[in-house]
């Protein structure tokens, strides 16, 4: 982005500071604290305190680095770990990438406009970091990558501006999770993201959030995948979030580009999820698939979804299943196929309802009771295949499943 | 092994089985015969407890337990299988994973030799039932009443939507099921323990699984019982209506 460029993307966020999003409740933001005091850079992430750890841990994080190609640790405002173990993959805070990458600016928005919302013009205005992670061309990087956004204080607003970048043909899996302190309670994560995947690359973003009761999220994320990439996206959430709003685009520019997005949701009572994907086929021959798998334990989920065709030959399935356990849950599941040209084959499919009771019944005729049975089809309900998900993870997301109380709540 | 002494069952306000009587021995395998919609599934529905049926008079027995208001899932552990005609899907847990739970822990179980012997371990890994074909789902519950073993099975049209290629496969699961292989000796025979109770429509399944005694259901009760061979004849030549009055009349062996 040249420097005229960037006077305009801020003034743009300027004329936009009090621009409402489009979906979800507005956020206050004058109600949180913009000033926070730095954190040291750690050595080692063991050197972070206990309950850091343990919160970190359970959202994928290795400790040792161990099968990690490098790691980004940002605690509220402050870059906390930084560091590269493969070669191929570059790892940094997005302010470090600036000053050593003068063509990095030109990214810069150009996956998610600075005026969209108040939300990414207050990042334009004033972040605080983000990280940086590259992969080289042609590298294919043997470890992923990990990064943890951390709310370490209460009624914090963390905004950070994080770019991945895959080069022609390299290959990269990025595992992030956010969590904050348990001693936080109350704070808010702007995070703008932006993803390039160039000719024949392949990103694979996995995303946990293990988000405090009363944390309220706005992530605006932009995807770009040129010809014959390929953009893998897991999402997971299954802890108590207060409020979460996002819908992140993802761009197929390039001939033959791919996108996956799966989605897994768990909304206990008083949380507020309003997630969705949207992925756009701006090119021929491209396709796309977005699973959502939604489960309400008493809170509200919207579940957006969007596919465009927009070329000849594309292809594109969304899927949004939903679950509601108990009396209180709400699930609004709103699947959009919106087809500019003849030959675009767009399909969905979208359920929400309680346990069938034929299924608990057919278990039980096998011998599990009605609880075991209820929670073995939740579970395989929330099951979908995700593709290089470290163990820890999924080990941690089965036992979030089993802390459910399934108990009389279908 | 099971007993039902005038059992009556509704669906919602709808009486569908009045004064039903039968009585199964172990090692005894019961043929139930009878139209369409006369309530067999029913029948079968109701002796493993499934919520829809609703029983509003007489007793169930199983292994000399009154089983009439015991939940289904005590039922299974008690020695109750069921294969059902239309199992519904559950997404995201494999036949694998169902076959386990049927097997309950039991080491000796080998779920992948099971699933050769019916041809379904191609399908382990998919969630059961999805997208499964008539025959699959056929060989998929009895793949996990192999895995349960269970001391009395109840199969609803095994034979329906099978394949002749698959019929003798289906077949022999049964036999496999209800142990009636290798068991040539009278002493091994008085032995058996494993009882049966079979709906069928065509009567194919007779000819693999040897059958010992059979009902008519008709009229929303049990009008005869017999040689289950001639009736099977009897109601192909003749008809249902023909058949009981035959067998009321004194026409069947016993």
């Amino acid at each position: 982005m040249t420097e005229k460029n960037k006077k305009t993307s801020e003034e743009r966020a300027k004329a936009a500071v009090d621009k409402k999003a489009v979906y979800g409740a507005d956020i206050d933001l004058a109600s949180y604290k913009d000033e926070v005091a730095e954190h040291e850079q750690v050595k080692n992430l063991t050197d972070f305190s206990a309950p850091q750890q343990t919160t970190m841990k359970a959202i994928g994080l290795d400790l040792a680095g161990q099968g990690r190609a490098g790691t980004y640790v940002q605690t509220d405002h402050s870059v906390t770990s930084c560091s590269v173990s493969s070669s191929g993959v570059e790892v940094m805070g997005i302010d470090a990438a600036l000053a050593c990458h003068d063509w990095l600016k030109d990214y810069m928005w150009t996956a998610v406009n600075p005026d969209a919302d108040k939300y990414t013009a207050r990042v334009v205005l004033h972040y605080e970091h983000g990280y940086f992670i590259r992969a080289l061309p042609g590298a294919k990087v043997d470890y992923p990558v990990q990064a943890c956004l951390y709310i370490g204080e209460n009624d914090v607003v963390q905004d950070v501006h994080n770019v991945i970048i895959v080069e022609e043909g390299a290959e990269l899996h990025v595992i992030t999770g956010c969590a904050v302190d348990p001693n936080v309670k109350r704070g808010v994560h702007i995070g703008v993201s932006e993803f390039f995947v160039k000719k024949g690359g392949k990103l694979t973003f996995s995303m946990i959030h293990n988000w405090g009761e009363e944390v309220v999220v706005r992530p605006r994320t932009g995807v770009i995948v040129e010809e014959g990439g390929l953009y893998m996206s897991n999402y997971i959430c299954l802890k108590k979030v207060h409020d979460i709003q996002m819908y992140p685009a993802t761009r197929l520019v390039g001939e033959g580009a791919v996108a996956r997005m799966n989605t897994i949701l768990v909304a206990p009572p008083g949380a507020k999820l309003d997630v969705g994907g949207k992925v756009l086929l701006e090119a021929p021959g491209t396709k796309a698939e977005i699973i959502a798998r939604t489960l309400s334990t008493g809170g509200t989920i919207v579940n957006r979804g969007l596919l465009g065709g927009y070329k000849a030959g594309v292809k594109g399935h969304l899927e949004c299943h939903g679950l509601i356990l108990g009396e209180q849950g709400v699930i609004y599941a709103i699947p959009e196929l919106d087809a500019q040209v003849g030959d675009a084959e767009l399909s969905h499919e979208a359920a929400v309802g309680k346990i069938a009771p034929e299924e608990i019944e057919y278990l039980m005729g096998r011998g599990l009771t009605e609880e075991e049975a209820a929670a073995t089809i939740v579970r395989g309900f929330l099951n979908i295949k995700i593709e290089g998900l470290p163990e820890s993870l999924s080990n941690e997301i089965e036992r979030t499943l089993g802390e459910f109380d399934i108990h009389a709540s279908y | 092994m099971l007993k039902m002494e005038h059992v009556a069952v509704n669906i919602g306000d709808r009486i569908v089985l009045r004064d039903v009587n039968l009585h199964i021995k172990p090692g005894e395998v019961h043929v139930l015969f009878g139209p369409n919609g006369s309530g067999k599934s029913t029948l079968l529905g109701a002796i493993m407890g499934f919520n829809r049926y609703k029983i509003t008079a007489g007793k169930i027995w199983f292994k000399g337990q009154d089983i009439t208001d015991m939940p289904v899932d005590a039922r299974s552990r008690l020695g109750i299988g069921i294969m059902i005609q239309r199992p519904p899907t559950v997404r995201g847990v494999s036949l694998r994973q169902l076959a386990a739970i049927c097997a309950r822990g039991d080491i000796s179980v080998n779920i992948e030799e099971l699933a050769k012997a019916v041809n379904m371990d191609a399908f382990l890994d998919r969630s059961a039932n999805e997208g499964f074909s008539g025959g699959e789902i056929k060989r998929s519950e009895l793949l996990q009443l192999m895995a349960q073993n269970p001391d009395f099975v109840m199969l609803d049209e095994p034979e329906s939507g099978v394949d002749l290629e698959n019929i003798a496969l289906v077949g022999e699961a049964a036999n496999r099921i209800l142990e009636r292989k290798n068991l040539s000796t009278a002493q091994q025979r008085r032995e058996r323990i494993k009882a049966g109770l079979i709906i069928t429509h065509t009567g194919h399944i007779l000819d693999y699984v040897p059958a010992d005694i059979g009902h008519v259901l008709y009229g929303g009760t049990i009008s005869c019982n017999g040689n289950p061979q001639e009736m099977l004849d009897c109601i192909s030549k003749y008809g249902y209506q023909h058949c009981i009055r035959c067998s009321t009349e004194g026409g069947g062996s016993q």
